[in-house]
């Protein structure tokens, strides 16, 4: 067992890596326990690890790589002293301070805690859908879309990451089919306009993917009719899932308040969780806004907020 | 920092994969993909921590005919070959532990 640290960051995309930069600032030698390497968005540097160009981070005039935004993130907070493990927790004990918080076997003590562990794509949760994903079932248009050259494919989804991923694999597909079981979109103005403008884009309106077929890869799936409940099998040799996303809150359950949809709850204009010295921030305790911006500003709080709550304690 | 990878083309693919006597473990990766990069570190160190392997890479932007030759259709893929022959693919990004337990047979 490691001496007692002052904050012990879980998590490290945008909410994280913002917490670490002002931590490490204030000299608070924050420890990042960045979480370990996957192909879902659970992962470190987070969900823009599984973007191309982010558009609309302030700051980056022509755009910016998303792999790229992150890696910045991390080097700026290494720069003032954070250090990363990179390993994802497994078990949290925050019923007595100081708080903690084990790896496997490893286990790191802190005085707060600053929770930022994000959210992960959901999938359809269809029989064959795991075994079928990297044989023409996937989450990551930008690892995958590349070997859909000239095919045709389609995106399951209405909101913005799935017009996103479509406009993406149009770069590369014959055709997308953005598959969407109501009759209009949540995505925003801009995603719509520039999707419904993409003479390769087509839509499957009030349908859903029930079933996939293939053996050593995807060969077809079986759209229903939301409406009707009418069903046919669709040949396609791609299908990127983009579907939203569930808070990485499992860890969390019986030690820190839920939501009913399973986010962290936060006071309003705050960060601090239902306990106290343990403050959240990013896409985990938020279930509204989502986005880089909001998770970079909220991580600024929590760390302003667990950096007061650290000298309140000590007088 | 990677001596021990060696980055593998259309040309020298053939070779490298049946000269070898050890099993060669080769990345299928790209520049664009986040994945593929957070794995890189990691291979390194089993390059230099397992003698008994070898690890290649192929860009699969520069040579997306051994790509399609081998049916990659996600990355970061990783193909084991042993006697020249694939004995084992892991598609998508894995911890370090994870990775050495699925190779532990060959190495």
């Amino acid at each position: 067992m490691s001496s007692t640290r002052e904050v012990i960051i879980i998590g490290s995309g945008p909410a994280g890596l913002t917490a670490a930069i002002y931590t490490a600032r204030a000299n608070l030698e924050p420890l990042v326990i960045e979480g370990e390497p996957s192909s879902t968005s659970d992962q470190p540097g987070g969900q823009l690890m599984l973007t191309t160009d982010v558009e609309n981070f302030p700051g980056f005039p022509d755009g910016v790589m998303g792999p790229e935004l992150m890696s910045n993130f991390r080097a700026q907070a290494a720069r003032f002293g954070a250090e990363f493990i990179t390993a994802k927790v497994t078990r949290v004990d925050f019923s007595a301070r100081p708080f903690g918080i084990w790896v496997g076997d490893d286990e790191y003590r802190a005085d707060s805690v600053i929770v930022s562990t994000g959210a992960q794509s959901l999938m359809l949760g269809l029989q064959d859908e795991e075994r079928l994903v990297g044989h023409g079932v996937s989450t990551c248009a930008t690892c995958d879309g590349f070997f859909f050259r000239d095919q045709e494919i389609m995106v399951v989804g209405g909101g913005d990451s799935a017009l996103e991923e479509a406009t993406f694999l149009t770069r590369f597909a014959s055709k997308v089919t953005i598959v969407h079981r109501r009759d209009e979109l949540r995505a925003s103005k801009i995603m719509q306009d520039r999707a419904v403008a993409n003479p390769k884009i087509e839509f499957a309106w009030n349908s859903q993917v029930v079933a996939l077929h293939g053996e050593q890869r995807l060969e077809a799936v079986t759209l229903e009719d939301t409406t009707t409940g009418q069903q046919h099998r669709v040949d396609v040799s791609g299908l990127f899932i983009a579907i939203g996303h569930r808070p990485n809150t499992d860890l969390f359950v019986g030690q820190l308040d839920l939501k009913d949809n399973g986010y962290l709850i936060t006071d309003p204009d705050s960060s601090r969780t239902t306990v106290d010295g343990v403050f959240a921030c990013g896409d985990v305790q938020d279930d509204v806004y989502r986005q880089a911006i909001t998770a970079a500003g909220s991580g600024c709080m929590a760390a302003l907020d667990a950096e007061r709550w650290l000298e309140a304690q000590s007088h | 920092m990677a001596e021990g990878i060696s980055d593998l083309t259309g040309s020298t693919f053939d070779e490298t994969i049946g000269a070898a006597s050890e099993p060669v473990l080769v990345d299928f990766w790209a520049e664009w993909c986040g994945p593929c990069k957070m794995i890189a570190p990691i291979l390194e160190e089993i390059a230099a921590e397992q003698p008994g392997i070898r690890i290649a890479k192929v860009n699969v932007d520069e040579h997306s005919d051994i790509a399609r030759r081998f049916e990659v259709m996600s990355i970061p893929t990783l193909i084991l070959f042993k006697d020249g022959e694939p004995a084992k693919r892991l598609v998508g990004a894995k911890p370090k532990g994870a990775l050495l337990e699925e190779i532990g047979e060959f190495l």
